[in-house]
């Protein structure tokens, strides 16, 4: 990696917006991303001349159901101005903010709006189908497989080199449910145990219905400003420290599932710029991409927040509670809040943004925070982004 | 600032527009367009791939090893990712593998549910004279066979040794489905 960590110019967060998470929405694709714009401009106090540039983003266009779906949702923020739609699957949501900071940090733009949206509804009469499109055509599609296999084999080969088990996994679910109890826009909030993950469908063994995260719609925004820009806005800018993003091969099944190496090498990057040297320490608070309860703990440990194979016996004793030494996930996540997917990754930028400034209410971790972290992962387990906060 | 729904007014605390839209409200609206499009591709198996489905024709498993870093794939490519030269010698695998992970499916592609349960998993394939650096490897992604969903569930498959179980070669076409599937080396 010989990329220029030491870029001068300094990037705050000053503002964030979110729609509800739900199933489906009344709302179009564009109606959703212009609320989440219109939020975030009216939580920094700008209105839509103040911002330069645009970063759009939504995953797979089949699941609107419209091509360019960037173009098609940037008049809700990018009419008239130069926008750009960045796209990385599920790794979008993180990614957007991050081309947000280089198109600020560059000196390019002094505010950018950063807008991520998905409505995965429209898709019938299941989004999976779409899913069916993203294997390989000779190899992988000629099997019949469902994208969950992916994800199964993934848990798997997790619990047997971790020697862990479906119990302990299904606590992150149970947790991260519960902390979206205490978030306004939540579509899968519940207080649920351990048993309903165990009894809920099974669809591929060691996955059930409730180890997933939903189905959704929304969209989420935030804005970002250069220094000076960011100082004249607000009292309480939330900077960000690093940006970190990697690709690995689309070869899922030539690599150890284990451990994902395209979210280590994101977080290096991103821990290079912003200077930390022991994450484990240094970061107070985490938004770690969790799809999938068992994504949440091999992310933890993919971001170096725990050594291989630890994150379960944390999680056991509270230690990513909201209460705990390491809060993962105090928004709900992707299992509680929803997963509307690029929306869901800015989401839990957005998550870190409040928790940074003391703004997240009943979310607010009860530890202090400095450094605040947001991941979110993608493709065939193949893309990593990271992006690193501080107030 | 935004009033959030717990009706403190806090401004980290938004108050999330959106509409939630019922099921039936949503079948009641024009908005449901019924259209499958007839989309229909011819894609190209490439360089390296049509040598490998060439090759399970003949009942082989056939790799590329790279020149420069010794690295063998399969599946095959025509250049190594990690030094980005072309990959020109190909090597026949002996077929043979040990389980690296596997999983059971109750669900087909489109989560429509099966009548019975199918295994799946990945094989890492024995690589002779591949020094590999730990993780990455040759391997394959496939069916498995003549293993239960409880040798799945209590990890006994893991670490399984096992090899292919070839189509009769009349039936094979040049396709991964040549492998009906892999299944336990005997003994
Ligand atoms: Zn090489």
């Amino acid at each position: 990696m010989k990329t220029n960590i030491f870029v001068k110019d300094r990037v705050a967060v000053v503002g964030a917006g979110l729609t509800l998470f739900r199933r489906r929405h009344l709302e179009t694709p564009r109606e959703l991303a212009w609320e989440a714009a219109r939020q975030a401009l009216e939580s920094a106090g700008l209105t839509f001349d103040d911002i330069d540039c645009v970063v759009t983003g939504t995953a797979p266009d089949a699941f609107d159901g419209v091509h360019f779906n960037g173009e098609y949702i940037a008049d809700s923020g990018g009419f008239g101005k130069p926008t750009v739609r960045v796209y990385v699957g599920g790794g979008t949501g993180v990614f957007v903010p991050v081309a947000a900071w280089w198109h600020a940090a560059s000196g390019l733009c002094n505010t950018v709006l950063a807008v991520a949206e998905e409505k995965m509804s429209p898709a019938h009469p299941h989004p999976q189908g779409v899913f069916a499109y993203i294997w390989d055509p000779i190899l992988e599609r000629p099997l019949g497989p469902n994208l969950i296999w992916i994800f199964a084999m993934e848990m798997r080969r997790y619990m047997y080199k971790c020697n862990t088990t479906k119990e302990t996994i299904a606590l992150v679910s149970v947790k991260n449910k519960r902390n979206a109890l205490d978030h306004p826009a939540a579509q899968a909030a519940a207080n649920i145990t351990v048993e309903d993950v165990l009894n809920s469908e099974l669809l591929v063994w060691p996955v059930n219905r409730l180890d997933i995260s939903p189905v959704s719609d929304g969209a989420a925004a935030v804005i970002l400003a250069r220094e000076n820009e960011a100082r004249r806005i607000t009292d309480s800018p939330v900077w960000v420290e690093g940006i970190g993003f990697t690709l690995d091969n689309t070869h899922w099944y030539n690599r150890e599932l284990a451990f994902p190496r395209y979210v280590n090498y994101a977080a290096r990057m991103a821990y290079k710029m912003a200077g930390i040297e022991r994450p484990w320490r240094e970061i107070d608070v985490a938004e770690p991409y969790d799809p999938f309860d068992y994504k949440e703990l091999h992310h933890i440990e993919g971001l170096m927040l725990a050594r291989p194979c630890e994150a379960p016996k944390l999680l056991e004793e509270g230690w990513f509670d909201r209460s705990g030494e390491l809060p993962t996930s105090p928004s709900g996540g992707l299992l509680g809040v929803g997963n509307p997917i690029a929306a869901a990754g800015l989401m839990k930028v957005a998550e870190i943004f409040w928790q940074l400034r003391y703004e997240a209410g009943p979310r607010q971790v009860k530890k202090p925070v400095h450094y605040g972290l947001a991941q979110a992962w993608g493709d065939l387990m193949q893309v990593g982004t990271v992006i690193v906060l501080s107030n | 600032m935004s009033k959030g729904l717990s009706g403190r007014r806090q401004p980290g605390w938004v108050n999330p527009p959106g509409h939630y839209l019922k099921r039936d409200e949503m079948y009641a609206l024009p908005g449901l367009v019924r259209y499958k499009p007839r989309a229909r591709y011819l894609f190209s198996a490439g360089q390296a791939q049509s040598r490998f489905l060439q090759g399970l024709k003949e009942g082989r498993i056939l790799g590329t090893r790279c020149p420069r870093c010794g690295r063998v794939y399969v599946p095959p490519r025509m250049y190594c990712e990690y030094c980005h030269t072309r990959t020109m010698e190909w090597v026949e695998l002996p077929g043979t593998g040990v389980v690296h992970t596997a999983v059971v499916s109750y669900i087909a592609a489109f989560r429509e549910r099966l009548k019975e349960p199918v295994i799946v998993g990945v094989i890492k394939l024995d690589a002779p004279g591949y020094v590999e650096g730990g993780y990455e490897f040759a391997g394959l992604f496939h069916r498995l066979c003549g293993v239960t969903p409880e040798d799945v569930m209590s990890g006994r498959v893991i670490g399984m040794r096992v090899k292919p179980r070839w189509k009769p070669p009349e039936e094979r076409r040049g396709d991964v489905n040549d492998i009906e599937c892999f299944e336990p080396v005997e003994g």
